[in-house]
């Protein structure tokens, strides 16, 4: 499947000359340089894809470059070096008036402080993207309708900004990004700056919506635990650079380094593991309980079963053929000694 | 500053300036050194260093002149002059401004009246209602009532009228130069220090060009109205436009909108607030120039004003001030409203629903059309029923005079011999090499080598320009003043700031005080004090201590509070919690205060020429008298280097204060 928006080896440095200076090293100069002359690397060498439907989460500390990689996947910011790709064309080389055109109906994107207008009602502020490409008053206002129902704020179209609260800001700020139908969705931190009842309620609203829409979806965020609630796939960006990318499982069974090793401490990890992550190859002679649990089962939802057997239970792949057998002490190892890494 | 961009051997001496101990006392003694060592110097310096001497100063005011000469007479392509240009476009003014005042109370003609008191004073009521609330309604009814019903009903309106058509053109150039400079980078560069003179500028200056170029007159006061008011409207936009969160403009730039759509539909409705901010400011700085623009022919309220403080009436000049004092106060209070005024839900219904307050007011003009036509007294409040307050004030002046008089004398006359004439005298020694030094030094130590060069080069024109000694005059007169108001102003900013409820009676006065037009500060300084020096300086002082307070009060109060606990805690005294804690953390804010403080008597020191000084403002009545163009240009930009240099100074000290004290 071909990538709906992908970026090759993209940099973004802030200084002087960035051009003059990528150039000078050959396109990648070593970080001791970039440090001695000057200059911040927003980000470095970055590639990623993401594909048509997918979520894919980009996370790091604050500082660590989301930002600004999302802004250059979209060209609010125009990278020092690399190619951005939406639908194999590269965005970087196109004219300005296209650009108008992409975003006025492939693109859409939230804000962490939502960036609304704050002279315009919530249907104005909704409507205004199809405004601006002039699109006439009735149907635009009927589509913003729509929209405002769809995200649950109906009976406040004509509020002003002012007079919502933080989580009905974002939902109009989801509201305007989305009424535009565009195929990408670009979402910098939507939910940090609510509190986290109301964020966890718009985590819910967010996968109500998107198993709808089905967008294809780069979404920041540097809490773990919404990442892997939300996320079909995770990039971990560490100082610039995109230290690792894979599902949530990947990471936590496999992080590349501690940076990443950090952020998966806490988890839970019943709940994200697969019993296919902790199966083992079935020894001969083993005797094994008749009870069969599933490679895709999460570990937590069979945990109670395996771990009340005297003996393993076998693990069954889709087409119901045994491919492995998992032990109460591989699954009592997931549960309470969460350093070690399960998979061993 | 980068530190990083500081030679190493420059970084040295700062270092060491700054190093341990004592270093406030250290830095201090650094920075005057060269300025005291010049001055012991003075008697054995060549006099040259001292004055430069007539035949060596720049002729500043020749080139001018000869430049407005070629401008007056030399046809640009054979066609016009440059004067013959301004007067055909000036000229298009009069259209709006005649248009305004008919509307207001000329008439168009003898069958169609202007609008009637009543009908105007409704509408102000209406307007006020409709922006704020019914108080604001209620003030603004009173204010106007008040000008028809003492009298002063046509010369209010025709005031009036310049204000609502200098206000707005003003508004419009300044949006429109502020647009332009936030689009292009060099247009900014180039109207920033221009706005910075343009700002440090005093009145007058900007009167007599215009007077020359346009000829005195109603027209010329507006137009030079327009011309003063303009800058401040220009920097609020820009301000305001780069103040617009970088997180809106990209929602902008998302939703796929063209440049031209960005700016009008996202970046200037986002910077609204900083907008009306500017609006408010352009609305009163028209009307204190107005004021004064009676000089060049202006009519109105200030044209009588002139006339009165010029023959001494000073019962009648009050009489009058109290009038300017009503129109500044409802215009503040009516512009504020509107600034503060959020977009609101429009009700459903018909259009008398939808708008009540255009229906409201529609019905207030047609209902007084139809009043007057029957009683004339509410067409124009007629001359046998107005009241007049003169006879009041004489009244009052005169118990002053007799109960107070030798008082007042005795103040005058004492501070006259053992302050003024020695301060004076003891300014009229500074050699200006020494001021050179001074302002080079600090500039450099504060801000850098560029300061420093731009500090130099205000030092250099003050020298050059051929007016040294005035401007030492001025330096005195305005340093006087400074120290009475900075010692006044912080007594009461530290007395305001100790309880909320005085802070804000205290500030409630002071913005209303701050609204007048600084014309009016002289009627009281005339009225004790008759005419003289001593009388301009306490005109300065009582006009130039509001910034003080309000800054001592403003810096007071934000100082953060988890200091002033942490302070209490550790167990400071009430005082000392003031004066070890909240004192310096506020002291950034105070010099500020200050800055505007100088500025406030810059100006102040050249209108009061108009009581008989002899410093620069002086200079400039007296080249407004002979049609001076270049050396009104020239004196008021001795003012204005005299300004810039404090301010620059000030400014570069306060960032670098704040900084150290993790205010920035
Ligand atoms: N305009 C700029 N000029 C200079 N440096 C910049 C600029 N914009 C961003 N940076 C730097 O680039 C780095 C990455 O910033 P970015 O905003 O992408 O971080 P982020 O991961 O989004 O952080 P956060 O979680 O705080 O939003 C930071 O070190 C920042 O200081
Ligand atoms: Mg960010």
């Amino acid at each position: 499947m071909d990538a709906k928006i992908a970026c090759r080896s993209v940099w973004k440095l802030y200084g002087r000359d960035p051009e003059g200076f990528l150039a000078a090293h050959g396109g990648a100069p070593p970080d001791d340089a970039i440090e001695a002359d000057g200059y911040i690397p927003a980000v470095r060498h970055a590639s990623l894809e993401v594909f048509p439907g997918e979520i894919l989460v980009i996370m790091g500390l604050s500082g660590s470059g989301k930002s600004t990689l999302v802004r250059c996947l979209s060209r609010l910011i125009e990278p020092t070096a690399g190619e951005v790709l939406f639908d194999g064309q590269d965005l970087l080389k196109i004219p300005a008036r296209e650009l108008i055109e992409i975003r006025r109906h492939k693109m859409g994107m939230v804000f962490q402080h939502f960036a609304l207008l704050p002279h315009r009602t919530v249907l104005q502020n909704v409507a205004f993207p199809l405004e601006v490409q002039g699109v006439d008053r009735a149907t635009r206002e009927n589509r913003a309708l729509e929209i405002i129902e769809l995200v649950g704020l109906k009976g406040r179209e004509r509020y002003y900004p002012r007079e919502l609260s933080g989580g009905q800001q974002q939902r109009v700020g989801i509201a305007r990004s989305l009424a535009v139908e565009p195929d990408v969705w670009f979402l910098d931190e939507p939910f940090s700056a609510l509190d986290p009842l109301i964020r966890r309620e718009m985590q819910d609203e967010f996968l109500r919506l998107q198993t709808m829409l089905q967008k294809t979806i780069a979404f920041i965020t540097h809490d773990f635990d919404e990442a892997i609630r939300l996320a079909d796939r995770i990039a971990i960006m560490n100082e610039g650079r995109i230290v690792q990318i894979g599902t949530p499982e990947e990471l936590v069974t496999r992080p590349t380094d501690d940076y990443v090793a950090n952020f998966t401490r806490d988890v839970a990890r019943e709940k994200l593991l697969t019993i296919a992550s902790v199966m083992e190859a079935p020894t001969d002679g083993q005797p094994l309980s008749d009870s069969v649990v599933r490679r895709t089962d999460r570990v937590a939802d069979v945990a109670r079963m395996i771990v009340t057997s005297e003996v393993p239970l076998r693990v069954a792949d889709d087409d119901d053929r045994i491919v492995g057998v998992v032990s109460r002490t591989r699954i009592l190892d997931v549960l309470f000694s969460r350093e070690s890494g399960a998979g061993g | 500053m980068a530190e990083a961009a500081v030679p190493s051997g420059e970084l040295a001496v700062r270092r060491w300036v700054a190093g341990s101990g004592q270093s406030g006392l250290r830095v201090a003694a650094f920075l005057l050194a060269p300025f005291v060592f010049v001055l012991l110097l003075g008697p054995w310096l060549p006099d040259w260093l001292r004055a430069v001497p007539e035949a060596w100063s720049a002729p500043f005011v020749g080139w001018i002149n000869v430049i407005v000469g070629v401008l007056r007479t030399e046809e640009i392509f054979g066609l016009l002059t440059f004067r013959d240009m301004s007067r055909a476009i000036a000229n298009l003014i009069d259209y709006p401004l005649d248009f305004v005042e008919a509307i207001l109370v000329a008439g168009f003609s003898d069958s169609v009246p202007g609008l009637p008191w009543i009908a105007v004073t409704g509408l102000a009521i209406v307007l006020g209602w409709y922006l704020q609330g019914r108080q604001l309604g209620i003030i603004a009814g009173v204010c106007f009532a008040y000008m028809a019903i003492f009298g002063k009903w046509e010369l209010s309106m025709v005031t009036l009228s310049v204000v609502l058509v200098a206000a707005p053109v003003a508004g419009a150039i300044g949006v429109a130069l502020g647009i332009l400079a936030y689009k292009r980078r060099w247009f900014e560069t180039l109207l920033w220090p221009v706005l910075n003179v343009m700002q440090a500028l005093p009145h007058f200056s900007y009167m007599i060009p215009v007077a020359i170029f346009i000829g005195i007159g109603h027209k010329a006061g507006t137009i030079a109205t327009i011309i003063f008011a303009f800058p401040v409207m220009a920097r609020l936009t820009i301000l305001g436009l780069k103040g617009v969160s970088p997180e809106v403009r990209e929602a902008g730039i998302m939703a796929g909108c063209t440049g031209r759509q960005m700016l009008w539909k996202v970046e200037l409705p986002a910077a609204r607030p900083t907008l009306m901010v500017g609006v408010n400011q352009v609305i009163m700085l028209c009307l204190a120039m107005v004021v004064l623009a009676s000089f060049v022919g202006a009519k109105g309220l200030g044209h009588d004003l002139l006339n009165r403080l010029r023959s001494l009436w000073i019962g009648q000049a009050l009489e009058i001030g109290v009038v300017i004092v009503f129109m500044a106060i409802i215009l503040d209070r009516l512009s504020q409203a509107w600034a503060r005024k959020e977009p609101e839900h429009m009700r459903e219904g018909p259009f008398h629903v939808r708008h009540p307050f255009l229906t409201a007011g529609a019905a207030v003009v047609a209902v007084s059309y139809i009043l007057a036509a029957f009683i004339p007294a509410l067409q124009l409040w007629p001359k046998s029923l107005s009241i007049t307050t003169a006879p009041m004030w004489d009244a009052l002046i005169d118990y002053i005079i007799v109960y107070a008089f030798d008082y007042l004398e005795l103040i005058k006359a004492t501070l006259l011999v053992h302050v003024l004439i020695p301060m004076r005298d003891l300014y009229l020694l500074l050699p200006w090499s020494a001021l050179l030094v001074f302002a080079v030094t600090l500039g450099w130590y504060y801000g850098g080598w560029k300061v420093a060069g731009i500090q130099a080069l205000f030092a250099l024109y003050l020298a050059f320009a051929g007016f040294w000694e005035r401007t030492l005059i001025t330096a005195y007169m305005v340093s006087f003043a400074v120290i009475v108001c900075v010692i006044f102003g912080s007594i009461v900013g530290i007395w305001a700031a100790s309880g909320p409820r005085r802070t804000k009676i205290v500030e409630l006065i002071l913005d209303t005080f701050q609204t007048f037009p600084s014309f009016i500060y002289l009627i009281p300084a005339i009225m004790l004090f008759n005419v003289n020096d001593f009388a301009a300086i306490m005109a300065i002082v009582i006009y130039a201590t509001i910034p003080t307070t309000r800054l001592t009060i403003f810096g007071l109060r934000t100082v953060p509070h988890d200091i002033v606990e942490a302070a209490i805690t550790s167990g400071c005294t009430p005082r000392q919690v003031l004066w070890k804690v909240r004192m310096p953390l506020a002291f950034p804010a105070i010099m500020l205060g200050i800055n505007q403080t100088i500025m406030y008597a810059l100006f102040m020191v050249v209108i009061a020429a108009f009581i008989g000084t002899t410093d620069l403002g002086q200079e400039i009545f007296r080249s407004k008298a002979d049609n001076n163009a270049g050396k009104s240009l020239v004196v008021g930009l001795c003012v204005a280097c005299m300004g810039l240099i404090a301010d620059q100074l000030i400014n570069a000290w306060a960032r670098e204060r704040r900084k150290v004290l993790g205010l920035a």
